[in-house]
C-alpha cells in the first residue's frame, strides 16, 4: 500500500473542543451495559459502587496532585474539600453541604443538577437502579486512601423524580495503619 | 484549608483537563470489569469483550458526532472528515491532535499517535503488550460512531508498535527505545466514484507486533 505524505491537519470545529461530555456519555454507555450483562439492578448498584471504589483508591492521588490541598482536621474541613474542590474540579458542579448531624459524623450533599444524568431517562423496568451510583464509589475509595471509613449513599435522585440529588456521607472511623500479622 | 493554586485549576482549561482524566479512569475500570466477567477468556471470549468495549465506544462516538454543528457535517471531501477526526474530534477526546495522517487516496487512512494517552499509563513489558487491544477497542470504536454520524461507515482497528519508553518499572530489562506508534489504518473503498456519495464502505487494518528485548 502505498500512502501520500502526511496531510495537515486544520482546525474545523473550535466548539467541540470546549465539550467536556465524553465522561458522561461514556458513563452512560457503561451503565447501559452492565444493565444488559446483569440479571438485576441490585448487582448494577454493586457493580457501580466497585467500580467507583477502584477509581477513588488511585483519582485520590490525582486530586492530592492537583489541588495543593492540605490535610484535612476534621470531617467537616473533608466536606468542604470534597463539595467545593473535588466536586467543582471533576464534575464542575459545587453541591451544597447540609443536614449535619448533631454529632458531627454526618451531612448530605446536594446537587441541584447532576451531570452524569444530562439526557438519561430511567427506563420503567429498572426502578431500583442508582444510576450514579459510581459516585458513591469513588468518594469512599478515595477517602480510605486518607485514611477515612466512610458510607456514601444516594437518598434522593432526580432520575426518580426527587427535586435534588442528595448524596449523605457518614464517618465510620479513621483508619489506622494495619500491622501485618504477628507483629505488634 | 489551604487551597492554594485551587483557583486556577477549577477554570475551563482546568476543568477539561479533569474531566479527562476522569475518562481515562473511567476507561481503565471498564477495560478491568468487562475482562473480569468473563470466567474463561479464550480466544473466543476475548473477541467479545473487545467488541463489547467497541460498541460501548461507537455509541459514545455518535453522541459525540450528533452534538457537532450542522455545518461541520457537510464535508466536501472524505479526506475532510478524516482530518476533522484528526484534529476536533481527537483533540475533545485527548486533548491533543493526532500526530500524523495519511493515505493513498484509494480509501486507505493510516492515522497515528506518537503517545496515546489510553496506554500511557501501562507498564512496559512483555506481557503489557498482549494486553494493548483491550485498550484500543474503545476508542475504535469511538471513531467508527463518529465517522457514522458523517455518513461514513468504516472498519477501525489499531495497532501498537511499542510502549512508551518512559514507563520502565525498575528493575526491568531496558527495552529498546521506540517512539510509541499507535497506527490506526483505514482502508475505504468507493462504492461509487461520485465524490459526495455516502454510504460508503470502509475497511481498516492492524496488528500487535512484540518488541525485541536487550538487557542491561
Amino acid at each position: 500500500m502505498q500512502l501520500g505524505p502526511a496531510h495537515p491537519i486544520p482546525a474545523l470545529c473550535p466548539d467541540l473542543q470546549k465539550s467536556s461530555e465524553l465522561f458522561t456519555l461514556t458513563y452512560g454507555a457503561l451503565v447501559t451495559q452492565l444493565c444488559k450483562d446483569y440479571e438485576n439492578d441490585e448487582d448494577v448498584n454493586k457493580q457501580l459502587d466497585k467500580m467507583g471504589y477502584n477509581i477513588g483508591v488511585r483519582l485520590i492521588e490525582d486530586f492530592l496532585a492537583r489541588s495543593n490541598v492540605g490535610r484535612c482536621h476534621d470531617f467537616r474541613e473533608t466536606a468542604d474539600v470534597i463539595a467545593k474542590v473535588a466536586f467543582k474540579m471533576y464534575l464542575g458542579i459545587t453541591p451544597s453541604i447540609t443536614n449535619w448531624s448533631p454529632a458531627g459524623d454526618e451531612f448530605s450533599l446536594i446537587l441541584e443538577n447532576n451531570p452524569l444524568v444530562d439526557f438519561v431517562e430511567l427506563p420503567d423496568n429498572h426502578s431500583s437502579l442508582i444510576y450514579s451510583n459510581l459516585l458513591c464509589g469513588v468518594l469512599r475509595g478515595a477517602l480510605e486512601m486518607v485514611q477515612m471509613a466512610v458510607e456514601a449513599k444516594f437518598v434522593q435522585d432526580t432520575l426518580k423524580g426527587d427535586g435534588v440529588t442528595e448524596i449523605r456521607m457518614r464517618f465510620i472511623r479513621r483508619i489506622e495503619d494495619n500491622l501485618p500479622a504477628g507483629e505488634e | 484549608m489551604r487551597t492554594r493554586g485551587a483557583g486556577r485549576l477549577l477554570g475551563r482549561e482546568g476543568r477539561r483537563m479533569a474531566d479527562a482524566v476522569l475518562f481515562e479512569f473511567l476507561h481503565t475500570e471498564m477495560v478491568a470489569e468487562l475482562w473480569a466477567q468473563d470466567p474463561d477468556p479464550g480466544p473466543g471470549g476475548q473477541k467479545m469483550s473487545l467488541s463489547v468495549l467497541e460498541g460501548m465506544g461507537f455509541r459514545v462516538g455518535q453522541a459525540l458526532g450528533e452534538r457537532l454543528p450542522r455545518e461541520t457535517l457537510a464535508f466536501r471531501e472524505e479526506l475532510d472528515a478524516l482530518k476533522f477526526l484528526c484534529k476536533d474530534v481527537w483533540a475533545a477526546v485527548f486533548q491533543k491532535q493526532m500526530d500524523s495522517l495519511r493515505t493513498n487516496h484509494q480509501g486507505t487512512y493510516v492515522l497515528q499517535d506518537h503517545s496515546f494517552p489510553l496506554l500511557i499509563r501501562m507498564a512496559s513489558g512483555l506481557q503489557y503488550l498482549e494486553e494493548a487491544p483491550k485498550f484500543l477497542a474503545f476508542t475504535c470504536g469511538l471513531l467508527r460512531g463518529t465517522l457514522s454520524t458523517l455518513g461514513i461507515k468504516s472498519l477501525v482497528t489499531a495497532s501498537v508498535a511499542a510502549l512508551p519508553s518512559s514507563c520502565f518499572p525498575w528493575g526491568m530489562p531496558a527495552w529498546r527505545r521506540q517512539p510509541l506508534t499507535m497506527s490506526w489504518s483505514s482502508g475505504f473503498e468507493h462504492s461509487s466514484r461520485h465524490p459526495h456519495s455516502h454510504g460508503m464502505q470502509a475497511r481498516w487494518a492492524g496488528s500487535i507486533s512484540t518488541l525485541d528485548r536487550e538487557e542491561t
